[in-house]
Parts: structure tokens; C-alpha cells; sequence
């Protein structure tokens, strides 16, 4: 049984589909990368799954749980966290403060879940009173992966981590989510960053106009011709 | 005596109505950045708070007899201001219920046109209760106590006393509790709030509740400083409180706090120089002085 399931998943914003039957999984601790043209529908499923916006029609099952139609504030106690794509952090909170805001839903002590997150993320350790606002993209998008590991949850979804980051902030970043996946936690994310993600994906998705185009592992997406010339640059 | 000679004296006055501006605008500019709508029946609670003041001082004068010389009020202010406070929290987190909350993903503008008609009900709720005669929180005439040159009310060393103790217990409810770090987060983006588990509602609830609590000790300050309340006391007072929130930065508590300081400051200090009949117009000049040079306040992002 897959830990995160979402099948025949139509979806979109208002009147407006967006997706016509969608289905994707995330097994325990693997990491799973959803590419795609702009408009394919990417951000939408991930905002679906995780009970923003409403399922037209499908299914979503987290660890054999049917979470369809789950509010975010709900689908936070199951296991499973998000971290969208932009405003991600509360910029007039210290470091520490957006951490503590990630767990609201505990109570009692949260050192040890702030150790682990700043030993995920070592520069944040140094800079846990500092004000997010004042900080690099880089170092946000830090902030926001570690304020949705706070719960410790066991899936992760992201939506374009590495989106407007400089180029070398996007190898600190995607070196941070695989020290993620390999503290145990399976993530499922979408990148416009395609090859770079697809390298150090298990599997891959290409949603195209909504719809599956192909599924496979990151190597096989990388290595065909039609993907390549399609989304990869040539 | 001339315009400068005047200076020190009007300033204190003016850190007395500043500290109850303060209050009003503090609780004011804490609605606007979590609900992200004006206000406009703040002025009100105010009202609303200074009435169930009174009513709880003549309650617990039989109970609590007595004065504490100097000052115009003895042990039964103490209860009355807690119940006044709790019972004005109650009356917000009401109104909300019935009417806000239904509101919750409207337009701006009419959260503001709803605020406007809650204004008007709680009003006339206070004049159909209590008619619109003055009522006194006290009608013993207070001799100033001069401290180096300067005379000053024991009423009104309390009305500061009290303020500063209410701003520094504010500030550190927001910096330190989990509740107030979720109002900071909440003010700052709301539906990251949401994703990372916040239940937003309860935020909202504590909103209101703080913000009432700070308007009635707002209006029952007013009435120890004024010795008088009125069922107008709270309209008369929302331009002053707006003109605080935006010259300090819309939707930032310390910036209010600020604001309402300097409001208090420039409406005092102007009647050296012009008639006390304009007061209200000070107010609303430094607004719009405000509004034209650093639109974002003084203490404003963006």
C-alpha cells in the first residue's frame, strides 16, 4: 500500500478544471518529482492533496486513510505537511519563531525537534533570533522546509523549492532535501528545475494539459528522447 | 503665561490622552492586521467597556467602600475595571459570532460597512440603556499635585500608570506566548497560518478579546480622566484612534502605540498655539500630513 495515494483526481478553481484525472503515489521515504509545462496542473494537484483546494472528483488516501476533502489544519495531524511555493515564511517572526508556529498543533517542550531541524539545516542554527525578513531566498526556503518538518511529519510536499533562487542556491537547497529524504521522510514535489530534479529523484512524473503524460524512474524520464527534447532542453 | 511657557504643562496633558489613544488604537490596529478590515466600531467598545465600567463600580462601591486619597476612586475601580474588561471581550467575541464571522471571506468593504452598522447598535444600545445624560465616574473636584513646576492629577498619574502597565503586558503576551507569536504569524500571512495547523479561528477569538479588553480600559480611563462618559465618547474618539493606527503603520501594535503617544502629544501641545475646539482637526491634519509623506507610517513595512 502506497503511504500517499491520490487517484482520478479532477480538480481546479471554480468553473475553471484544471486537472482531468490525475493520479500519482509516494511510497514510504522515496522522493518523487512532478514536472511539467507551465499550466500542466503541477501546483494544483499538489494544493489538492493537501485539502486547499476542493477534488472535483478522486481520491486521496494517506497511509490507507481517506483524506479527500480534509482541511490543511486537519491533514497536519496525520502526517503530512506542505510548503508552497511562495510566502512560505512569516517574515516579521524570528527564525525560531516560524519553527515554533510549524508545531502549533503540539504541546510541551520542542528543543528536540528544533535540534533536529537546525541539524537538517545547520545555518539556521546559527541564526535562530534573527528575523526571516531579513534574510536570503535561499535561506527562507530553509526556513519554510524546516518550519513543515517541525511536526516530523511523514510526507513532505513542495512545491517548486528551488523556484527564483540563484544557482547556487539551488544545489544548497536540493543537497537540504535529500538530507531530508534521507532522515526518513518521503517527498513528493513539484520543480521547474527538471533535469536537476529529476537526478536525484526515485521517480518521476510528466503531467501534461492536466493529465498523466509519462511516470518512471528519474533515470528513464532522463534518458527519453521526447522528454528530453520536451522539458529537459534538448 | 506665553505659548512656550505652556509647553511642559500641555505636554504632560498630552501623554495622558496619548496613553488612552494608545489603548484604543493598540487594540484597533491589532483588528485590522489579524481580521484585515477597519474597524470601525472600535470607538464604541470603548463606549461599550467605559459604561460596564461604571455599572460594575457602583456595584462593588457598597462592597468596597472608600477612596484612596488622592486619588478620585478607591478598591471597587479594581473589580470593575477586571469585569469591564471580560465582560467587554465577551460583547466582541458576540458580535463577531453574529456578525463578522459571516463575513470572514467578504470584501474589505463590506466588513467595513458591517463594522459601521455594529458601531451604530452598540450606541444606541448604550443610549437606550443608560439614556444619553452624562454619567460620572466621579464628581469630586481633584486638587493637581505640582511636581517640579508641572501640575499634574493623581488620576492622571494612574491613567499613565495603568496604560504603560497594559502596553508592556501586551508586548510581552505577543512576543512570548504561543498565542501571541500565532497573532504575529497570523497578521503576517494568513494562509500560511492555516497550512502550518494554526486554528485560525481561535486567533481571531483572542483577537477581539484582547482588543475589547484594551478599548474598555481605554473608555473607563477616559471616564476617571474626563469624570464624565457619554454614549459618544468612543465615536468621538475613532478619529484620533485611526489617525494613531496610520501614523504609526497600519496593522503594527508598536507602531499604535506610537501613533497614539504622538496624537496625544500634537493635540495638547496645538492648543498654544490654536483653539481647543480644534483638536479633532490636529488629529486629522497629522493624518493627513502622514498620509501624504510616508504613507506606510512610521513604523511601517513597505
Amino acid at each position: 500500500m502506497p503511504l500517499l495515494e491520490a487517484t482520478g483526481i479532477r480538480s481546479g478553481y471554480g468553473d475553471m478544471e484544471v486537472l482531468h484525472g490525475v493520479d500519482v503515489h509516494l511510497e514510504a521515504g522515496e522522493l518523487v518529482t512532478i514536472i511539467g509545462p507551465n499550466g500542466a496542473g503541477k501546483s494544483t494537484l499538489l494544493k489538492t492533496i493537501f485539502g486547499l483546494l476542493k477534488a472535483h472528483a478522486g481520491v486521496v488516501r494517506l497511509a490507507g486513510r481517506d483524506i479527500t476533502g480534509t482541511p490543511p489544519h486537519r491533514i497536519v495531524h496525520w502526517g503530512m505537511c506542505y510548503v508552497p511555493q511562495v510566502d512560505n515564511v512569516f517574515p516579521s517572526l524570528t527564525v525560531e519563531e516560524n519553527l515554533e508556529m510549524g508545531a502549533f498543533i503540539l504541546r510541551g517542550r520542542l528543543a528536540p525537534r528544533l535540534e533536529r531541524v537546525y541539524s537538517l539545516f545547520p545555518a539556521l542554527a546559527a541564526r535562530r533570533r534573527q528575523r526571516v525578513g531579513k534574510m536570503s531566498g535561499g535561506e527562507r526556503q530553509m526556513v519554510a522546509m524546516g518550519r513543515a518538518l517541525m511536526l516530523d511529519p511523514k510526507v513532505l510536499l513542495l512545491d517548486e523549492p528551488t523556484a527564483a533562487l540563484a544557482p547556487n542556491l539551488v544545489e544548497q537547497v536540493f543537497q537540504s532535501i535529500l538530507a531530508i529524504k534521507d532522515s526518513g521522510v518521503a517527498i513528493l514535489m513539484v520543480e521547474q528545475n527538471a533535469r536537476h530534479s529529476l537526478s536525484i529523484s526515485d521517480r518521476g512524473y510528466v503531467l501534461v494539459d492536466g493529465r498523466n503524460r509519462c511516470h518512471g524512474t528519474g533515470q528513464q524520464l532522463l534518458q527519453d528522447e521526447e522528454i528530453g527534447r520536451m522539458f529537459l532542453g534538448g | 503665561m506665553g505659548a512656550l511657557e505652556q509647553l511642559p504643562q500641555l505636554a504632560v496633558y498630552g501623554v495622558v490622552s496619548g496613553s488612552i489613544i494608545t489603548l484604543g488604537a493598540v487594540g484597533l490596529s491589532l483588528t485590522y492586521s489579524i481580521l484585515r478590515f477597519s474597524n470601525f466600531s472600535h470607538g464604541d467598545l470603548m463606549t461599550t467597556g467605559a459604561y460596564m465600567g461604571l455599572g460594575f463600580l457602583w456595584l462593588f462601591q457598597g462592597l468596597l467602600p472608600g477612596r484612596w486619597a488622592p486619588l478620585s476612586f478607591g478598591p471597587a475601580l479594581l473589580p470593575a475595571l477586571a469585569l469591564a474588561m471580560v465582560g467587554n471581550a465577551g460583547l466582541a467575541i458576540v458580535v463577531d459570532r453574529l456578525v463578522f464571522r459571516r463575513l470572514r471571506r467578504a470584501k474589505p468593504v463590506l466588513l467595513l460597512m458591517a463594522a459601521v452598522g455594529v458601531a451604530f447598535v452598540l450606541r444606541n444600545l448604550v443610549l437606550f440603556g443608560a439614556q444619553s445624560d452624562p454619567l460620572y465616574y466621579s464628581r469630586r473636584i481633584q486638587r493637581a499635585l505640582v511636581l517640579g513646576g508641572i501640575r499634574i492629577k493623581a488620576d492622571q498619574l494612574f491613567v499613565i500608570g495603568v496604560a504603560l502597565l497594559a502596553v508592556l503586558a501586551l508586548h510581552l503576551f505577543l512576543r512570548y506566548t504561543k498565542t501571541g507569536k500565532a497573532m504575529r504569524a497570523m497578521a503576517d500571512n494568513p494562509d500560511l497560518a492555516q497550512v502550518s495547523g494554526i486554528n485560525t479561528e481561535r486567533v481571531v477569538i483572542w483577537t477581539w478579546a484582547l482588543g475589547a479588553a484594551l478599548a474598555a480600559l481605554a473608555g473607563i480611563l477616559s471616564g476617571i480622566e474626563n469624570k464624565l462618559i457619554t454614549p459618544e465618547l468612543g465615536w468621538q474618539t475613532l478619529l484620533p484612534l485611526f489617525a494613531a493606527v496610520i501614523l504609526g503603520g497600519i496593522g503594527s501594535p508598536y507602531g499604535a502605540m506610537l501613533g497614539g503617544m504622538t496624537i496625544g502629544l500634537a493635540e495638547e501641545v496645538s492648543t498654544a498655539f490654536i483653539s481647543t475646539s480644534y483638536k479633532p482637526a490636529v488629529a486629522f491634519g497629522v493624518l493627513v500630513v502622514m498620509l501624504l509623506v510616508r504613507p506606510q507610517g512610521l513604523l511601517g513595512r513597505r
